[in-house]
């Protein structure tokens, strides 16, 4: 388990190629930003303190769970091209007690990520510290309670790592006026420290979005440096149409603890000519996911959140948004495994933004 | 393996300065109301209206091409909090240097 980071030996050679790309590699990243032009105080970012509180319950097999959690988020801006941010996640998970006695239960704390950014230039910000880890869409851009069409998270989710620790490089550019490409690269290191644990790995993540069409696909890779040094890729794909109010997006993962794919369609009712004050706000979510069991033995699916077999469930959920960042939740889907039974959830969840400085006139 | 990746992350690196060093030039109307965005920050006062307008309609498009496959469009921040949040945003969702000066233009007018 311990990391070997530190311990192995360059021969002074390689570790003069070493010192010289990583000195030049630097200095290159660096020199550009002081081509850029300064930017004016009216526009100048200020520290921020945002993030989400939700209120939701679950009930599972006729059990029902309470779940408060908040997530506040620091943005400290810094010049024109630093940004530290970091969030935290605290989030409760309580059950009656013996199925009628008093709520009982634990609050998770955790912390998500917590990095510095540096945006060398157009093409590259490089990050450090504690991050989410580029594997897939939904952990770096749908995780969050307000922004996640259903409160549940995919069968898959357990499969790629939540967070690293380590530096990172990534970026997006257009390659043609149709193609813009994202990418981030990352080594994270061993970490057993509380709050900060995190696996000796590699990795990153591809993407082409094409902004005419609205279509993004991608793929990614981690590889795990310790222990049995798996591999797990995955594929994603987005599309919004121009047409519709409708948001099609889908993963699939493969990997030593398993497999799995989730497709989701998230319609807007904004296009309905009866109750539009109403149907504006209103979003139909729908989801079919599978999750094909691995190697993962059952305490290790217990410790990643991933089910004990196979699994399908099929999930339908209702959205409303009552304003700018409140939404209330409802769904229902079916887990169909070894044994089926159906999954409740209602809740509500609020995003908040709020300044730490004079946040300038609108 | 460690002096593999490190030279591949220089590498990938030393490419990127490269890129930046010699940025591409303007081909297309896009492009060149790309570089009004760009140098719009300090002169925004003395644009005309008809660049406003098609800088403001390139940020919506761009909004909802980017920030719409996530998330439901958030009302307008001051402009000094959407400089922050645009910024998260870029490093987020990987938003092209371009998009995210449209879409802080968009945001703040």
């Amino acid at each position: 388990m311990k990391s070997s980071l530190f311990e192995v030996k360059l021969h002074p050679k390689r570790l003069k190629v070493f010192s010289a790309v990583a000195s030049v590699s630097i200095l290159l990243c660096l020199a550009p930003s002081l081509l850029f032009a300064q930017i004016s105080d009216d526009e100048r970012p200020i520290p921020i303190l945002t993030g989400n509180v939700g209120y939701f319950t679950t009930v599972d097999r006729g059990n029902a769970q309470l779940a408060p959690e908040i997530n506040p988020v620091l943005l400290l801006p810094l010049g024109n091209r630093w940004l530290v941010e970091a969030r935290a996640g605290f989030e409760g998970e309580f059950e009656r007690e013996n199925s009628n006695g008093p709520y009982k239960g634990v609050v998770s704390k955790d912390i998500d990520y917590l990095q510095a950014d540096y945006i060398a230039n157009r093409y590259v910000t490089v990050t450090a510290g504690r991050f989410l880890t580029p594997f897939g869409i939904y952990n770096e851009r749908l995780y969050p309670i307000w922004i996640r069409s259903l409160h549940e998270v995919p069968l898959i989710f357990g499969l790629g790592p939540e967070s690293s620790d380590g530096a990172m490089l990534r970026g997006g550019f257009s390659v043609t006026s149709k193609a813009n490409l994202n990418y981030a690269a990352y080594f994270s290191t061993n970490s057993t420290v509380n709050k900060f644990e995190s696996d000796r790995s590699t990795g990153g993540r591809i993407g082409f979005f094409f902004p005419g069409s609205r279509v993004e696909v991608g793929a990614s890779w981690q590889k795990e440096l310790q222990e049995e040094r798996t591999n797990a890729f995955g594929f994603h794909f987005a599309w919004q149409p121009t047409r519709a109010p409708l948001n099609l997006r889908s993963e699939y993962v493969r990997s030593h603890n398993g497999s799995g794919y989730w497709v989701e369609g998230a319609y807007r009712f904004s296009e309905v000519p009866f109750w539009r004050g109403v149907m504006r706000r209103t979003e139909f979510v729908t989801r079919m996911q599978q999750f094909f069991v691995g190697e993962a033995s059952n305490e290790e699916a217990d410790q990643y959140g991933l089910p004990h077999g196979n699994v399908r469930q099929p999930d339908f959920g209702l959205n409303y948004y009552l304003h700018d960042g409140l939404k209330a939740s409802a769904s229902y889907g079916r887990w169909l495994g070894t044994k089926n039974w159906n999954v409740w959830t209602m809740g509500i969840a609020y995003r908040f933004a709020l300044p730490l400085g004079p946040s300038g006139a609108r | 393996m460690k002096l593999k990746i490190a030279i591949l992350l220089g590498g990938l690196a030393l490419v990127s300065a490269v890129f930046a060093a010699d940025p591409p030039k303007s081909n297309s109307a896009s492009s060149s109301a790309e570089t009004a965005v760009i140098t719009n920050s300090t002169t925004s006062a003395e644009r005309n209206r008809e660049d406003a307008d098609t800088i403001r309609a390139e940020g919506e498009k761009r909004f909802r091409a980017n920030c719409s496959r996530c998330h439901a469009a958030p009302h307008k921040f001051p402009p000094r909090m959407m400089a922050t949040i645009v910024r998260h945003m870029r490093v987020r969702a990987t938003i092209t240097d371009a998009d995210m000066r449209y879409i802080l233009s968009y945001m703040t007018q």
